[in-house]
């Protein structure tokens, strides 16, 4: 296979060969058993130790206790609000919001089944979250808060800091799932106030199979799984060893570029920028003010998402899209629809997601080809008028 | 990703066929841009009932892309009456196939087709329900006489296979009971018309007499009376059965139409496949 323009970063990312390089030795010679006690597993388990320290400190977590690892963001996010609601019996309410991962939906959805309340706070049209709502919406039985600190479709930041005083003031914990913010923007689990966070290691460079939850010391929760004294029997079973050393030094690499590393802001503007301006029936879907740097996404009218993806491929280009078609569902994805996109783009949704390793060339590259991929789409659809070049009206 | 076929993938990449048809004899459009896929069929027509161009425009995936493109290219050179014949299956196999979930794609082609032909015929094709029948899944507005006729087909078996098939019920699930009624109905009818081989060995004239009179009583006639009709039997001779249509039917204008797909459809199914039927007044 020819050299892919890689911009889904959202779904997953390269492993840095750092990353690699660390991570090697204990898929090899280093295959000791951290809580053994002998040295051989001794000292593994220092390197965990390490590695729970770095990632720590990417979160501004006070103690290398605070952090948990776990398989996956998901586990994260479902070890998060099972073992706080399984600790608060008697509260029987969840505040969440209609555009978080499936991850946390899947599960309220459960819940609620189950006889829970659950409240799924709105987005406007630009996707940001209805706080008011939010906050008019916690009372006496509300047992957790769960909302996203960037939305992977969009990229658009919730106002974390501002939830996490209010549920403070009221004693109400508070989840973040903050799975596509780690790496990409600053976090600061004090700052933010929250009592849980939730990240995953391939989101930013790390091998897939590893996540972990930030559980603030004193948060009240149970464990889901029961067996060893491993991460003190909140996440019992030998520790996934290479994963968990090569999240820390994930971690670790984050943290040296987000200091000043403003490239990726660059290109992804670029990208935008570029792709708007050239097709008149192209607009952004999010707030263009309040969003991680690597992620647009870009409604095309007229045109499906599906088509276009599978064009783009063609092309060596991979993205991803929030239409219907793509995902195996029938209806556009809960994202678009939440924020009210119009059906006349909500299937023709593209999400371009870059990471730090992406490069100029192939911003260019997607820049040339679009034209070629969007026009001869337009060219098939009902809707297009092809000799006027624009779209027809659309009786429903 | 899907597991689309190289036939698949060669025409939504390189679609034949696309575009307009201007002053075509057939036109038809099925879907919408809110349901997320929309195919325009424009076809030409001759004086032989042959279709000598089809074009069309489709917003949609690569497979329903694709789909309209194998509709076109298997339509053209056909007379209308055998275009009338292709089904969803045919434009699937066309294509070497098509993931399940996307089986709604060739339906859609075959749909169009339909349209197309009625409006071409100067059938009424207006979204009136007596005519396209009951709306079951208003989200995608998919309608009864569709889903039986998909689920017949192609042999559906479950729920969700009519979903991959017809996208109903796919999105607010609200009418995942009607389906399921429709579904148990038609795997019911499908089950007795499994079991018929089984008695069907040659016929004394007397026990073809019986079926006949079996067949119109308890399958027939029910059928005639939900419309206010009714069937006689007058006479038999060997295979030849003689009716008589009665109360609505008597002046109906597609009496003759009933009689073929119903009357004598229904006698060859579940009585003897060369029977032929003859209506007398």
């Amino acid at each position: 296979m020819e050299k892919v323009v890689y911009l889904d970063n959202n779904a997953t990312t390269m492993v840095d060969p750092e990353v690699v390089d660390a991570m090697l030795p204990f898929l090899s010679k280093r295959y000791g058993n951290p809580s053994s006690m002998h040295s051989f597993g001794g000292d593994v388990g220092r390197d965990v130790s390490r590695a729970r320290e770095q990632v720590a400190r990417l979160l501004g977590a006070e103690h290398d206790y605070e952090i948990v690892f776990t398989g996956t963001g998901t586990e994260s996010d479902n070890y998060a609000i099972m073992g706080t609601i399984s600790f608060y019996r008697d509260r029987r309410h969840i505040i969440t919001s209609r555009v978080e991962h499936p991850a946390i939906l899947s599960l309220c959805k459960k819940l609620e089944r189950d006889g829970y309340r659950i409240t799924y706070v709105p987005v406007d049209r630009e996707g940001n979250l209805d706080i008011q709502f939010l906050k008019s919406s916690v009372d006496d039985d509300t047992a957790i808060v769960s909302i996203m600190y960037a939305n992977n479709e969009t990229g658009v930041i919730f106002p974390v800091e501002e939830i996490g005083a209010f549920l403070k003031e009221r004693g109400v914990p508070f989840h973040i799932d903050a799975v596509q913010a780690a790496g990409k923007i600053p976090i600061d689990v004090n700052k933010i106030n929250c009592d849980l966070l939730s990240i995953s290691g391939h989101k930013f460079h790390a091998p897939k199979g590893i996540g972990a939850l930030y559980v603030r010391r004193g948060t009240r929760m149970r464990p889901m799984m029961y067996g060893g004294h491993q991460e003190k029997g909140r996440r019992p079973g030998t520790e996934n060893v290479p994963g968990i050393i090569a999240l820390g030094k994930a971690a670790e690499l984050a943290m040296e570029h987000l200091k000043d590393d403003r490239n990726m802001q660059r290109l992804r503007d670029k990208l935008e920028k570029g792709l708007l301006a050239k097709f008149g029936n192209s607009h952004l879907n999010g707030n263009r003010d309040r969003r991680v740097p690597n992620t647009t996404n870009i409604g095309f009218e007229y045109i499906e998402g599906e088509a276009i993806l599978l064009l783009m491929n063609e092309f060596g280009i991979a993205a991803s899209s929030g239409s219907a078609c793509s995902s195996g569902s029938l209806e556009p994805s809960h994202v678009l629809r939440a924020m009210g996109v119009p059906f006349t783009s909500a299937h023709g949704s593209i999400r371009f997601s870059l990471s730090r390793f992406s490069v100029e060339e192939e911003i260019d590259h997607v820049l040339s080809v679009m034209p070629e991929v969007v026009n001869r789409l337009l060219e098939i659809s009902p809707y297009w008028d092809n000799e006027k070049k624009q779209g027809l009206p659309i009786n429903l | 990703m899907w597991d689309y076929t190289d036939k698949v993938k060669e025409l939504y990449i390189h679609p034949k066929n696309v575009g307009k048809i201007e002053n075509a004899d057939a036109v038809a459009e099925v879907g919408s841009i809110v349901c997320g896929d929309a195919l325009k069929l424009y076809l030409k027509i001759d004086a032989n009932h042959v279709i000598t161009e089809a074009k069309f425009e489709t917003f949609g995936c690569g497979s329903a892309i694709a789909s309209s493109s194998a509709l076109t290219e298997m339509v053209v050179g056909k007379t209308v009456e055998e275009a009338e014949k292709i089904t969803n299956q045919d434009i699937a196999k066309y294509l070497g196939g098509l993931p399940e979930e996307k089986m709604h794609c060739s339906v859609m082609g075959n749909e169009a087709l339909e349209k197309a032909i009625k409006s071409w015929k100067g059938e009424d094709i207006s979204h009136d329900e007596d005519v396209e029948g009951e709306i079951i899944c208003q989200c995608f507005g998919v309608t009864d006489p569709l889903i039986r006729k998909v689920i017949r087909e192609n042999n559906l078996k479950s729920i969700e296979d009519v979903t991959h098939y017809t996208k109903a019920g796919g999105a607010c699930g609200a009418c995942i009971h009607k389906i399921e009624d429709i579904l148990n109905e038609e795997l019911d009818q499908a089950a007795v018309a499994a079991k018929k081989p089984e008695t069907r060995k040659p016929l004394t004239n007397i026990k073809r007499m019986q079926l006949v009179e079996e067949t119109i009583t308890d399958v027939i006639r029910p059928e005639l009376q939900k419309d206010g009709g009714d069937i006689e039997l007058v006479d038999m001779d060997g295979k030849k059965v003689f009716v008589a249509l009665r109360g609505s039917c008597s002046n109906c204008v597609v009496s003759s139409v009933t009689l073929k797909n119903l009357v004598e459809a229904k006698l060859r199914e579940f009585v003897e496949e060369d029977i032929e039927v003859i209506e007398t007044r």
